[in-house]
């Protein structure tokens, strides 16, 4: 049925005068849990099935998308689509241009081991159930709560120069977070990470190997204990950043930077533009010589939230240098930007939350390469500087060059041994000058590829998620606990 | 509701079948059917069917043209079962009979495994509703062509001035109906428009935006100008030196900081000690200007009068001069805490209890131009972006200001500086407040859209300084 229906949407197009049209038929099923407090929060699975059609007509785009799944109902939506790309062409500059690609007849589902909707959801909210009983037997946790979440999309891509990609995609997630109140002050920790734990492209698996229940009285004590900590100092130093830390600070000053739709002008009212401008690239100093970056989406990389075979507009899935020893050498490309840069094809970076979403530029894994340090041996060889884990608070400008982060936890480092527990641990810089100082990576023992599964972007807003593989590193002079400054 | 004025045969063949077209929603008595449909479906002791039917469209711009165009017909059809004590809740968009069964069974089945909810309350009876006039057929019959008229003439006007402009229109219609085997049955309809315009220079940028649910209220070639003006106004920023500064907030840069107090005021965030005001309630926290209501029946807000299990939304005094009076509650919260429901409840199952999401503040009587004249020195702000909380309990604030900030000096808009990241407690902030405007309906990007004033403040702490 899916592929009639996306035949059907491309010949209708076809038919109303597009030059070019391609439809994504998207079969999505979730299941979300959540616990609190010993109790079951959320629980629930829902489906979601749509076809979006996107088309060139009079040399503009439009679309249109529908769950009104007949025959009328996707040649409608076909028509509508070509209506209002007719409509955009009322505000034409130029007619758009397509960087070339050719036609891909494929079918792709990531490996896993363990369909997770086919785990008996009592297991699943016991093991929550059982993380909330450990981190409520530590005295002083005001808040136990838990969460897995797991999606599974089914997806035909079809267009009108003939390609026809079947693709299935299963993701799991989960975490859980201890909260303490208490002497005017809310402290929290979280594990693996924070904002919904960690997530991949892989099955229940995931879940099995992260050990909820046995890091849950961990977490728990370090929650109460920062509110014995001391506070972070204000200054400039040297820090050395977890791995999930550092993926989400690759995710904001170089992730986001690097989105050739941005760098462009076309997110200037929304999520904003780029320092990255074009005569930048294979010209800026964007870090030091051992800073590696690659965007890659190709399952060799690791089972990441942005692992695909192919993106949604039929490009295989690539692996793009982004920072070649602190040169910056690369952007997120699709086939209409690849084409405006003249840039020879698309580096395949368009995905959409939905059915009923325009495919834009977005992340894939976006992570830097390993280093060659053994942790304890960078621990060692660092003087005085904070170790700062597991993100609280993320911002930066809307070019993306001034930013402020802060962790849940600190530790403070001096004389080559890890000591003092430090709480609201916070940094800021500007992010050339930012990944300039880093002077020490850890190797691949250390190197985890974390899921983001909350980056926004886009009007109306999609929601998608990204990966991250990234090792604890080391900073030099930066600005550290302006947060709190008063 | 978004009808759009495409002349298919399909889509008139699917109307003459009695089917809804493509384009069109669902119509209130379809909607009706399935519900009843779902509810003679489900074997569980009690159901709750809720359906939200939305059509939406948005024009994107930038670089002064089209660039994306997009429109969606959607509907969630979703069923929350109780057996034994337990609830759960299953979604669909297929509306079919064998997913309708399907959806029904799924609910009734998730709810039975997983232990049983000893907070879990019967389901509510028939309620009686507030009208709301939400709904504007001019809104939901706005098309393709319409929007990108408007969006024409902003960017031919940002070309004859040598600006570039990006931006979107957008008009969308839905209706929401909420049902259950009580005999409770709540609808409400609601169209929804909205313009945002940033307009650009090499080194500068003015934004405006606005929206509401009647489309004749949204003047993006006065949205244009404005955004036009402050682009111009901003031309070649100056640096200052980061440090306490006034800071006059203009309404959207008020309401996306306020926006992150909504879920301290509710009742849960209280019992479960997350929220600011834990231990502070009837205490004067703020400044003596300060008084907030959560009010879904105020004429600039938006939304449904009735909350995710069907209660009937009231008015809620949050804040009384500067004292956090009152705080909303869901039935269940309501119990565990000994007072009575506020009709602020999200849909069950749910973690997270109830909010306001009406918030509507009393305001003042200066406008900007007062504000700016009464200054020395400060900053003027249009909009800030990328907020994010820093501490939860003396709510300290981080994000960054854009697209139009401003030096005072001696009473005058003195010229453009580069934008600032700010570091700011709003405990500390409403504290502060030295004037305000009258409350409008506001519109930003980092919360959803309230009743605020614009506000001088003193001592506003902006942290740091960018390169633009």
């Amino acid at each position: 049925m899916m592929q009639d229906w996306a035949t059907s949407a491309i010949e209708t197009a076809k038919r109303r005068g597009a030059t070019y049209a391609d439809a994504r038929v998207m079969d999505i099923r979730q299941r979300e849990i959540s616990t609190k407090n010993n109790e079951v929060g959320t629980l629930a699975e829902s489906e979601s099935l749509g076809i979006g059609i996107r088309v060139i007509a009079d040399g503009a785009w439009g679309f249109a998308s529908t769950d009104r799944l007949t025959r009328e109902g996707v040649q409608a939506c076909a028509a509508q689509a070509v209506n209002i790309a007719k409509a955009s062409a009322l505000a034409k500059r130029e007619n758009v241009a397509l960087a070339p690609e050719n036609a891909h007849v494929d079918t792709w589902q990531n490996p896993f081991l363990k369909d997770p909707f086919r785990i008996p959801v009592e297991r699943q909210i016991d093991l929550l159930l059982a993380a909330n009983k450990e981190m409520l037997r530590v005295k002083g946790v005001t808040l136990a709560e838990g969460g897995l979440s797991f999606r599974r999309i089914d997806q035909l891509f079809v267009s009108s120069i003939g390609s026809v990609i079947h693709q299935v995609k299963m993701q799991s997630g989960g975490g859980i977070v201890a909260t303490s109140f208490a002497n005017s002050e809310i402290q929290k920790r979280s594990y693996p990470n924070s904002f919904g734990g960690q997530h991949s492209l892989q099955g229940y698996e995931l879940i099995e190997s992260l050990d909820l229940v046995g890091n849950a009285p961990r977490i728990a004590e370090e929650a109460v204990a920062l509110h014995s900590a001391a506070q972070c100092p204000e200054g400039s130093g040297t820090i050395i950043l977890g791995g999930s830390q550092l993926g989400l600070q690759i995710h904001e000053s170089i992730g986001h930077p690097i989105e050739l739709d941005r760098v462009l002008g076309q997110e200037a009212n929304f999520a904003g533009m780029s320092f990255l401008t074009v005569d930048k690239l294979r010209k800026l100093k964007y870090g030091s010589d051992i800073v590696n970056v690659v965007a890659d989406a190709r399952l060799e990389h690791g089972p990441g939230l942005g692992t695909f075979a192919y993106d949604d507009e039929g490009v295989p899935a690539q692996c793009t240098p982004i920072i070649t020893s602190g040169l910056f050498t690369g952007y997120l490309s699709n086939r209409e930007t690849a084409a405006a840069i003249g840039e020879t094809r698309s580096n395949g970076t368009m995905r959409t939350e939905s059915w009923n979403r325009l495919p834009i530029i977005r992340m894939t894994n976006i992570s830097i390469n390993p280093g060659t340090w053994k942790y304890d041996d960078l621990i060692a060889d660092t003087d005085d500087a904070i170790l700062m884990e597991t993100n609280r608070s993320w911002s930066i400008d809307d070019r993306r060059y001034q930013f402020q982060f802060s962790t849940e936890i600190g530790w403070e480092i001096k004389g080559g041994k890890k000591g003092r527990m430090i709480k609201n641990p916070s940094y800021s810089g500007i992010t050339t000058e930012f990944w300039n100082s880093c002077d020490a990576i850890c190797s691949r023992d250390y190197w985890t590829l974390w899921g983001t599964p909350n980056c926004g972007k886009g009007q109306p807003m999609q929601t998608m998620g990204t990966g991250h593989g990234a090792s604890p590193s080391r900073f030099r002079n930066v600005k550290i606990g302006v947060a709190f400054a008063k | 509701m978004k009808r759009t004025k495409t002349k298919s045969s399909p889509r008139r063949a699917a109307r003459n079948s009695g089917e809804p077209g493509h384009g069109a929603q669902f119509t209130v008595a379809e909607l009706e059917r399935i519900a009843e449909r779902l509810i003679a479906y489900s074997e569980a002791d009690e159901t709750e069917i809720e359906i939200d039917s939305t059509t939406d469209a948005l024009t994107r711009f930038a670089n002064n043209t089209i660039h994306q165009n997009v429109a969606e017909r959607t509907i969630s059809i979703s069923v929350r079962a109780v057996v034994d004590g337990r609830t759960a809740r299953a979604l669909t968009n297929k509306t079919d009979e064998e997913s309708l069964r399907r959806v029904a069974a799924a609910a009734a089945t998730l709810a039975r495994h997983q232990p049983e909810n000893p907070d879990l309350l019967p389901m509510l009876g028939p309620q009686k509703y507030r009208k709301s006039a939400r709904f504007f057929a001019s809104t939901a019959a706005e098309n393709p062509q319409d929007r990108a008229r408007a969006v024409t003439r902003v960017c031919k006007m940002a070309e004859k001035r040598k600006q570039t402009a990006a931006g979107i229109f957008s008009s969308g219609s839905m209706q929401a109906t909420l049902a259950n085997s009580k005999g409770l049955f709540a609808r409400h309809q609601q169209t929804r428009a909205e313009f945002s315009v940033t307009i650009l220079e090499e080194n500068s940028s003015g934004w405006a935006k606005s929206n509401s649910p009647d489309i004749g209220e949204i003047d993006p070639d006065a949205l244009a100008e404005s955004a036009s003006r402050k682009c111009a106004d901003s031309r070649k920023p100056r640096e200052l030196e980061p440090g306490h500064y006034t800071a006059i907030l203009e309404p959207p840069a008020v309401l996306d900081l306020v926006g992150f107090l909504f879920y301290d005021f509710a009742g849960t965030a209280v019992l479960d000690k997350r929220s600011c005001l834990t231990g502070r309630m009837g205490k004067k926290i703020f400044g003596e200007n300060i008084t907030l209501w959560d009010d879904v029946y105020h004429p600039l807000q938006l939304g449904a009068p009735y909350d995710g299990e069907g209660l009937p939304r009231q008015k809620v005094l949050l804040v009384d001069r500067g004292v956090p009076k009152n705080l909303v509650y869901s039935r269940a919260t309501a119990k565990k805490m000994k007072t009575k429901p506020t009709g602020h409840g999200f849909t069950l199952p749910n973690e997270y209890g109830e909010a306001p999401m009406n918030l509507v503040f009393s305001g003042g009587d200066k406008s900007v131009d007062d504000m700016v004249r009464s200054t020395e020195r400060g900053i003027l702000v249009t909009r800030l972006w990328y907020i994010r909380e820093v501490d939860p309990y003396e709510k300290i604030l981080t994000g960054m200001t854009r697209d139009g900030t401003f030096l005072v000096e001696n009473g005058r808009v003195a010229g453009g500086i580069r934008n600032f990241r700010f570091n700011q407690s709003m405990i500390e902030m409403l504290s502060n407040v030295e004037m305000l405007g009258a409350a409008v309906r506001a519109a930003g990007e980092e919360s959803f859209e309230m009743v605020v004033p614009a506000m001088k403040v003193r001592n506003f702490h902006f942290s740091e300084v960018t390169k633009f």
